[in-house]
């Protein structure tokens, strides 16, 4: 049982460290600052998403679980809001910000 | 070489180079954003060296409070730099600054690497002692208990720090509120951030607060996290910030220290020493304390963020 | 798995640095402040699983006050980067 459960947390942490894999690789690759926001904001949630689901088996308590899982909601919120934010101010004053 | 030990070893080194980054960094807001990465970098280093209740404080003040104010600042300051008004330090003159900065930094390196592995500490003691306070955190039982006097002067200094920022005003603004005139309607994403953060945030600094006796946490951490929740009520627009000559807002500025002051006194009277806890009474009066110290820190920091009064009076 | 876990968080510590190289030198102020996101992101990623391999206690609480925090770096630019600008058009009001 204990061998399943590693087994899923590896399985799910590993997708999670290659979304942040991709996530860079966007940020490295693409020509302007709103498709890099772009990579950077929807790869990075998904990524710290699967790293949280790979760790609550091995979390403590309910207590938690639930933090990490309030941690993930607080970031998407974060995430999603900066990147309005930042995409906005960088199309104010032009694509050459 | 452990894995753990290559992490640090690798940690240490990309603090190492953002703060180098930093010190480099092309103008003041680019300088600013590489000073919150460090902050966070910071957090890290804190935890890997089992002082949470550090990081904690790292995380909260450094991105939240500092970041802030920074960013206000070096927006400000962009004006300035606009104008050229600028000068800069001659070369001879940084090459020194440098040269000292680095000295210093040796020596400190030097004591920390030279430290025998049984330094001189007095942690066995004060973890002796701790069920006397009862506190399950010793972080909290030297900073509210065993060096009460010292906190109490910290709280002091942020009153100070108000009053100082305050008195930039100009004399007919003394006593307004500070900030421009609220715009005609909030910026909606951000008002919808902070409509969402706000009551989750002020769950999280109280329970943060309230679980600092026995837990990494405390008053000033708790504090730090609703003082970052009225900030982005105020940056979003939904409020404006208060009148600096508002009753309530300078009761709720000293009551912290005040409060720690008349315990101290009281302590006194009542258990035989400046700052001495009546035993078993020990606990209840730190929380009471500790309560009035979350309410003062975040009424200050928002006040030393917000900045001095802009606007006159109104009666 | 604690050396999994390990050099997993190691792997986006990796990749934070990668990126930080690029986007803190990126032209434009827009870049610098995604440096801030991504390090907040990056840096809660590291954190937890940091906290899962050795064991400290307490450092949900801190990986709770970066996520809390994250925007706001943000939010303060945007807050000050344009005070008195006329409505947005694409606001739709």
């Amino acid at each position: 049982m204990s061998l399943v459960v590693d087994l899923f947390s590896i399985v799910a942490i590993g997708a999670g460290v290659f979304f942040f894999l991709a996530g860079t690789v966007g940020l490295l690759r693409f020509p302007d600052p709103l498709s890099r926001l772009h990579a950077l904001t929807k790869a990075d949630n998904l990524g710290l998403g699967l790293v949280v689901l790979g760790l609550l088996p091995r979390s403590e308590s309910l207590l938690a679980a639930l933090k990490l899982v309030a941690i993930w909601a607080l970031v998407q919120l974060a995430g999603a809001t900066a990147a309005q934010l930042v995409g906005r101010a960088a199309r104010r004053k032009g694509t050459a910000l | 070489m452990s894995v753990l030990q290559a992490l640090d070893i690798g940690l240490a080194f990309l603090v190492f180079a953002v703060a180098a980054w930093t010190i480099f960094a092309p103008g003041a807001f680019a300088a600013t954003v590489g000073y919150v990465v460090y902050g966070l970098l910071l957090s890290l280093v804190w935890i890997r060296l089992f002082a949470v209740d550090v990081a904690l404080t790292e995380a909260a003040i450094g991105s939240g409070v500092t970041g802030v104010l920074l960013i206000g600042a070096a927006a400000r300051l962009r004006a300035a730099e606009a104008a050229g008004s600028e000068r800069s330090l001659s070369g001879p003159s940084r090459l020194l600054v440098a040269v000292l900065c680095v000295l210093v930094a040796v020596a400190l390196a030097g004591v920390v690497l030279l430290l025998p592995d049984q330094g001189p500490s007095l942690a066995p003691q004060s973890m002796q002692h701790l069920p006397e306070t009862g506190l399950g955190n010793p972080v909290t039982a030297v900073l509210i208990a065993y060096r009460a006097f010292d906190t109490m002067l910290e709280k002091v200094v942020l009153v100070l720090a108000v009053v100082g920022v305050w008195s930039l005003a100009a004399d007919r603004y003394w006593g307004g509120a500070p900030g421009e005139v609220r715009a005609e309607r909030p910026e909606p994403t951000l008002a919808f951030l902070a409509q969402i953060l706000a009551p989750l945030g002020i769950l999280v600094g109280i329970h943060v607060f309230w679980v600092g006796a026995d837990a990494p946490g405390g008053a000033f951490q708790g504090g730090a996290i609703l003082a970052a929740m009225w900030i982005i009520v105020m940056m979003a627009r939904l409020t404006e910030a208060p009148q600096t000559n508002a009753f309530w807002l300078r009761l709720a500025i000293v009551a912290g220290p005040l409060v720690f002051l008349v315990a101290g006194v009281a302590g006194a009277i009542f258990a035989g020493g400046f700052f001495a806890y009546p035993p078993g009474l020990a606990k209840p009066a730190i929380l009471f304390i500790e309560t009035f110290m979350v309410l003062s820190i975040a009424v200050i920091l928002p006040m030393l963020v917000a900045g001095p009064p802009r606007r006159e009076p109104r009666q | 798995m604690t050396e999994f876990l390990l050099a997993t968080a190691g792997v986006i510590l990796f990749t934070v640095a990668v990126g930080l190289v690029r986007i803190l030198g990126g032209p434009g102020d827009a870049d610098r402040l995604m440096a801030a996101q991504l390090i907040g992101t990056g840096g809660i990623g590291a954190l937890l699983l940091i906290s899962a391999a050795t064991g400290a206690h307490g450092v949900e609480d801190v990986a709770l006050g970066l996520a809390l925090l994250a925007a706001f770096a943000s939010a303060a630019f945007v807050n000050s980067a344009a005070p008195a600008e006329a409505p947005d058009p694409a606001d739709g009001r």
